[in-house]
C-alpha cells in the first residue's frame, strides 16, 4: 500500500511537469496545427541556463540565500527561453505557415536538433549536476511515503501556473484573441486581431512554461544535460494528445494521467511479467528451479518504463484521436 | 540514374546520354580516387552507399507515398540484428549470406507491416510521431533484451559478425592477384554495395513507373480522390511501408557484415533524422535527388572533419567543434534551410513529368 | 430503356443531431441522365458521399445492377462500377494530366508486384495499353494537348474535364458528377453539356448534381428534387418544373432572383 501511495506521489510530481510542457505543445498545435518538435529542447535550454546562473550567483554572491538564487535563475531562464521561443517562431516557422503540412514539421525537427547541437557546443556532452538549493530531506506525511520539499514546490507552483494560464486564456482580451486565432486565422485577422502577434505570444508563453518545467525537472532529478529535453518533450506531447490536443484542460489531465500510469506501471511492470507467477505446469524445469531459489524471471523490467508513453500515444491516436477530453480544434487536418 | 545525370553541370540537359556515362564512370572509379587519399576515404564511400540505399528506401515511403516515417532506422536495425543472430558466434550460427540477407529483408518487411497496419489511418504529423515512437521502442528492446534471456546482448551489442562471403571469397580480406597487386577489401565492399544500389534503383524505378507507383503518388497527392478511383489505400500504404522497410533490412544486413559488430547505438533517432534529411535535401520523390542528397550529406561531414579540425587546431590550439557536433550542425541546418529556401530539394521531382517515354507513347497513338 | 441500374432504398444519414438525409428512395435507369437538384444544404452532396462510400448511411441500402452495394468502402464501390467527381475539384496535383488518367486505370489493370519487378510481357503490354487508353480518354474529353502538363497548372474548365476523364478511366456503368458546371462560363458549360451527352450516348449512365437549372432541365431525362434531406419530387423535367412544392422550395426562390 505504501509503495502504491509513493508511486502516486511520484507520478503526480512528474505528471505536473509533463502537464506544464504539454500546455506549450497544445497551445501551438491549437493555433498553428504544428507539432513544435523543438519545444522539449526549450525545456533543456531553460534548465541549463538556470544552472549557469545558479553557478554564477553561488560564486559571485555566496551570501545570497537559496530561494533568491533559484528565483533569479528561474527568471533569467524564463527570459532566455521566451526570447528563444520568439526567435524560433519568427525565423523558422512563420514563413512556412502556408506550406505543405510536412514542411513545418521537418523544420521543427531541424530546430530541435540544432538546439541540442548548440547546447552540446556550449555545455558539452556531460551530465551536469544541478545544485540542490532546497533541502532534499524527504518529509514523511504518511508512514513509509516520502515527498521532498522540492516535489511539494513543483506540485504547488505548477498548479498555480496552470490556473493562471486558464484565467489568461478564458478571461482576458489576449486570451480571447488567442482563442479567435485558433478558431480561424483569417477571420480573426479580419476582426482586427494581429494574428502574427498572437502566435508569437503563444510561443513566448509556452516557452516560459517550458523553462519553468526545465528548472523543476533538473531540481527534482539533480541533473541537466544537452539531450534532457527529448524524452520529456515526447512524453509531454503524448500527454497533450492523451488529453485532446488543442485543449488546455486536456493537456493538464493528460500530463497527470501519463505521470501516474508511468510511475505506477514501472513499479509493477517487473512483477507483472514475472514468469514465476505462472502456474507450475507452464514452467520449465530450469525456471522452477530459479523461482524456488527466491529468484525471479521478469520479462520486462522497469527499464521499459519509457515504452508506456509511446504505447499510450499510439493507442490513443489510433483508437481515440480526439483524446480523453476531446480536441477543441477538430477540423484541422 | 536518369535524374542524377540531369544534375551534371553543362552536360546534363544538353546531352543526357553523355552525362549518364559521366555519372557511371565517376561511380566506378570513385574508390580508386578515394584510395589515393587513404583507406579511410574508401570506408567513407562505402558508408555513403549504405546511406544511399537507406535514403532510397525511405524515399519510397516519404517521397512516393507521402508517409512521413521517423522510425525508419528500426528496419535497418532489424536487418543488422538478423545478420548478427544468424551469422555470428553469438548464437553459434553461421548461415550463408543468401539466407541471411533475404531473412533480414523479410523480417524488416514484416516489421514494416506490423508498424504499418495500426497507424495507417493517422494523418501526416501524427503518423510521424507514432513512427518515431516505434523506432524508440525497437531501440529500447535492443538495449534491454539481454535479460532475463540474453537475446541482443544489450548495450554492448553483438561482435564478430561473419563477413560477406561471395562464392567462397571472403570479401573482408584483400584479394592477392599477383605479388604486388591486391584488391583492397574496402574496395570490394564498395563494388558489392554499388551493385546493390544499382539493383535498388532499378527495382524502385520500375515500381515508380507502374500502376503501384501511380497509386502511391495518387495517395500522396489526395487520399480521398485516390479512394474515389478505386485504389485500395490501406493495401497500397502497407505495401509502401513494407517495401521501404525491405530496403532498410537489406542495408542493415550489409552494414552488419561490413562493420563486423552491431549495437543499439548505431540505430538512434539521430540516424533516422539523418536519412530523412538526405531525402529532403536531395529532393523528395526524385531518385537522382535522393542519391545526390545521401552522397552529399554523408561526404560533407567527413570533408568538414578533415578541414575543420586542423583549422580549429591552428586557430584556437584545441578542437572546439568535434566531428559529431559538426555533423549534427550540418544536418540540422540543412534541414531547416532546405525547408525554408528550397523545399523541393536540390533536384526537385518535376523532371519526371516530362518523361520522354510518355511523349513517345503519345506519338504512337496519334 | 427501363432496366433499373441503381435503386436507393430509404437512405438516411445523420450527423450528430442533424438529419442530412431521411428516407430518400430513388431509381436510376440504365442509360439515362438523372438529375439531382435542390437548394443549398438540401443533402445532395451527402447523398453522393453515402452512395460512393465516403460516408456510411444510418439506414437503407443501395441496389446496384442487381445486388447490394457495400457501404463505407469507396474503392469497392468504384470496383462495382460507380465513379464520381468532386464538387471542389480533387485532382492529383503533382501529376500530369496523363498520369491522372493513368492512375484512374488502376482498378482495371492487374499487373502483380512480381510482374512489375521483372517487367514481364503482360506488364509491359498492359502499361502500353494504359498509356494509349489514357491518351484516348484525354482526347475524348478534349484536352489531349495538355497531356504532359501538371494537372494543377490546367485551366479550371480543363481540370473539370480531366477529373471526368479520370473517373471514366475506371470504366464505370454509372458516372456521378457533383456540380460539374460550378464556376464555368457559358461556353465552358455548353461544351460540358455536349460532353455529358456524348458520355450518355456511349452507354454510361449519368447521375448529375447541379445548381445550373438550365443545364439540368436541358440535359436530364428525369430529375429528383431534394429539400431538407427529403425527396419532394421525381419526374421528367417538364413535370418537375410544374410541381408546386418544387417551385416553392427551389425554383420559386430562384425565380425571385
Amino acid at each position: 500500500m505504501e509503495t502504491l501511495l509513493q508511486q502516486i506521489v511520484n507520478g503526480l510530481v512528474v505528471g505536473s511537469v509533463y502537464a506544464l510542457v504539454a500546455l506549450g505543445y497544445t497551445m501551438v498545435y491549437g493555433i498553428l496545427g504544428l507539432i513544435n518538435f523543438a519545444h522539449g529542447d526549450v525545456l533543456m535550454v531553460g534548465a541549463l541556463v538556470a544552472l549557469q546562473v545558479v553557478l554564477f550567483l553561488q560564486k559571485a554572491f555566496p551570501l545570497l540565500g537559496a530561494v533568491p538564487t533559484l528565483l533569479i535563475a528561474l527568471t533569467v531562464a524564463m527570459a532566455v527561453c521566451m526570447a528563444l521561443g520568439y526567435i524560433i517562431e519568427r525565423t523558422a516557422y512563420r514563413r512556412l505557415r502556408n506550406a505543405p503540412r510536412l514542411a513545418p514539421l521537418i523544420t521543427a525537427i531541424g530546430v530541435s536538433f540544432l538546439l541540442q547541437t548548440l547546447a552540446m557546443i556550449i555545455w558539452g556532452r556531460n551530465y551536469h549536476s544541478f545544485p540542490q538549493l532546497i533541502t532534499t530531506t524527504p518529509l514523511q506525511p504518511v508512514e513509509g511515503v516520502f515527498i521532498t520539499p522540492v516535489q511539494i514546490i513543483i506540485l504547488v507552483s505548477s498548479a498555480l501556473l496552470m490556473t493562471g494560464l486558464i484565467l489568461l486564456v478564458n478571461k482576458t482580451r489576449l486570451g480571447r484573441a488567442m482563442r479567435a486565432t485558433a478558431e480561424n486565422h483569417r477571420v480573426a485577422s479580419l476582426m482586427g486581431v494581429d494574428t502574427n502577434k498572437i502566435i508569437a505570444t503563444t510561443f513566448i508563453i509556452g516557452s516560459a512554461l517550458a523553462a519553468v518545467a526545465g528548472v523543476m525537472f533538473s531540481s527534482n532529478y539533480g541533473v541537466a544535460h544537452y539531450a534532457m529535453g527529448f524524452t520529456p518533450g515526447l512524453k509531454a506531447f503524448t500527454a497533450a494528445v492523451l488529453g485532446g490536443i488543442g485543449n488546455l484542460g486536456g493537456a493538464m489531465v493528460g500530463g497527470v494521467v501519463l505521470g501516474l500510469v508511468e510511475s505506477i506501471g514501472a513499479g509493477y511492470l517487473g512483477s507483472a511479467t514475472d514468469l514465476c507467477h505462472l502456474p507450475s505446469w507452464a514452467q520449465s524445469a530450469s525456471l522452477i528451479e530459479t523461482c524456488a531459489n527466491g529468484g525471479s524471471f521478469e520479462l520486462l523490467s522497469s527499464n521499459y518504463q519509457d515504452i508506456f508513453a509511446f504505447v499510450i500515444l499510439g493507442i490513443v491516436l489510433i483508437f481515440r484521436p480526439t483524446g480523453l477530453l476531446g480536441e477543441r480544434v477538430s477540423d484541422r487536418a | 540514374m536518369y535524374e542524377l545525370a540531369e544534375a551534371v553541370p553543362w552536360l546534363g540537359s544538353r546531352n543526357p546520354r553523355a552525362a549518364r556515362g559521366v555519372v557511371l564512370a565517376l561511380m566506378l572509379i570513385a574508390p580508386m580516387i578515394a584510395l589515393s587519399a587513404g583507406n579511410t576515404w574508401v570506408r567513407i564511400l562505402d558508408f555513403a552507399l549504405l546511406y544511399v540505399m537507406l535514403a532510397l528506401g525511405l524515399n519510397l515511403v516519404v517521397g512516393f507515398a507521402g508517409l512521413l516515417d521517423l522510425g525508419y532506422i528500426a528496419f535497418y536495425a532489424v536487418g543488422a540484428y538478423t545478420w548478427a543472430f544468424l551469422a555470428s558466434p553469438h548464437f553459434g550460427l553461421h548461415l550463408p549470406f543468401w539466407i541471411v540477407l533475404p531473412a533480414g529483408a523479410g523480417f524488416a518487411a514484416l516489421a514494416g507491416l506490423i508498424l504499418g497496419a495500426p497507424v495507417l489511418r493517422l494523418r501526416g504529423d501524427y503518423l510521424a510521431i507514432v513512427t518515431l515512437g516505434f523506432g524508440e521502442i525497437v531501440r529500447i528492446f535492443m538495449n534491454n533484451l539481454n535479460h532475463p534471456i540474453n537475446i541482443t546482448n544489450g548495450p554492448q551489442g553483438v561482435n564478430m559478425l561473419d563477413s560477406l562471403s561471395l562464392f567462397g571469397w571472403d570479401i573482408s580480406r584483400h584479394i592477392q592477384i599477383t605479388d604486388d597487386f591486391k584488391i583492397n577489401s574496402l574496395v570490394l565492399f564498395y563494388y558489392v554495395f554499388l551493385l546493390c544500389v544499382v539493383g535498388s534503383v532499378i527495382v524502385i524505378r520500375r515500381l515508380q513507373l507502374s500502376r503501384v507507383g501511380r497509386a502511391w503518388a495518387a495517395i500522396r497527392d489526395d487520399e480521398l480522390a485516390a479512394k474515389a478511383i478505386g485504389i485500395n489505400v490501406r493495401n497500397m500504404k502497407l505495401l509502401a511501408f513494407s517495401m521501404g522497410a525491405t530496403f532498410g533490412g537489406v542495408a542493415g544486413g550489409l552494414f552488419g557484415s561490413f562493420q563486423g559488430f552491431v549495437s543499439p547505438e548505431s540505430f538512434s533517432l539521430m540516424e533516422s533524422i539523418a536519412i530523412l534529411t538526405m531525402v529532403v535535401f536531395g529532393g523528395m520523390g526524385n531518385l537522382g535527388g535522393v542519391i545526390l542528397g545521401a552522397i552529399a550529406l554523408s561526404l560533407l561531414p567527413e570533408l568538414l572533419r578533415s578541414v575543420a579540425l586542423p583549422v580549429q587546431q591552428a586557430l584556437f590550439g584545441h578542437v572546439i567543434l568535434d566531428p559529431e557536433v559538426l555533423r549534427m550542425l550540418l544536418l540540422s541546418l540543412a534541414m531547416i534551410f532546405m525547408m525554408l529556401l528550397r523545399p523541393a530539394g536540390l533536384l526537385p521531382a518535376h523532371a519526371r513529368y516530362s518523361r520522354p517515354e510518355l511523349a513517345g507513347a503519345g506519338r504512337i497513338t496519334e | 430503356m427501363s432496366i433499373t441500374l441503381l435503386e436507393a432504398q430509404n437512405i438516411g444519414k445523420r450527423f450528430g443531431g442533424l438529419t442530412a438525409l431521411s428516407d430518400v428512395s430513388l431509381t436510376i435507369r440504365k442509360g439515362e441522365v438523372y438529375g439531382l437538384i435542390g437548394p443549398n444544404g438540401a443533402g445532395k452532396t451527402t447523398f453522393f458521399n453515402v452512395l460512393t462510400g465516403a460516408y456510411t448511411p444510418n439506414g437503407g441500402e443501395f441496389i446496384f445492377a442487381g445486388s447490394e452495394l457495400p457501404t463505407g468502402k469507396p474503392h469497392e464501390v468504384v470496383a462495382r462500377g460507380i465513379a464520381r467527381t468532386f464538387q471542389n475539384i480533387r485532382l492529383f496535383r503533382e501529376m500530369t494530366a496523363l498520369e491522372n488518367v493513368m492512375a484512374g486505370h488502376h482498378l482495371r489493370s492487374d499487373s502483380s508486384l512480381w510482374g512489375i519487378l521483372t517487367q514481364n510481357r503482360h506488364m509491359r503490354e498492359e502499361e502500353r495499353l494504359i498509356t494509349e487508353r489514357a491518351f484516348e480518354m484525354l482526347r475524348y474529353v478534349g484536352i489531349e494537348r495538355h497531356a504532359t502538363t501538371l494537372s494543377r497548372n490546367l485551366s479550371y474548365g480543363d481540370q473539370r474535364r480531366l477529373e471526368i476523364a479520370r473517373a471514366l478511366a475506371t470504366e464505370p456503368q454509372l458516372l456521378a458528377l457533383d456540380e460539374p458546371a460550378a464556376g464555368m462560363n457559358a461556353t465552358e458549360t455548353s461544351q460540358l453539356r455536349d460532353l455529358i451527352s456524348t458520355i450518355r450516348q456511349d452507354g454510361v449512365t449519368v447521375l448529375l448534381i447541379e445548381h445550373d437549372v438550365k443545364l439540368v432541365m436541358g440535359l436530364c431525362d428525369r430529375v429528383a428534387v431534394l429539400n431538407f434531406g427529403k425527396k419532394i419530387a421525381e419526374d421528367v423535367p417538364a413535370e418537375v418544373q410544374k410541381n408546386p412544392e418544387v417551385i416553392e422550395a427551389y425554383l420559386g426562390s430562384s425565380h425571385a432572383h
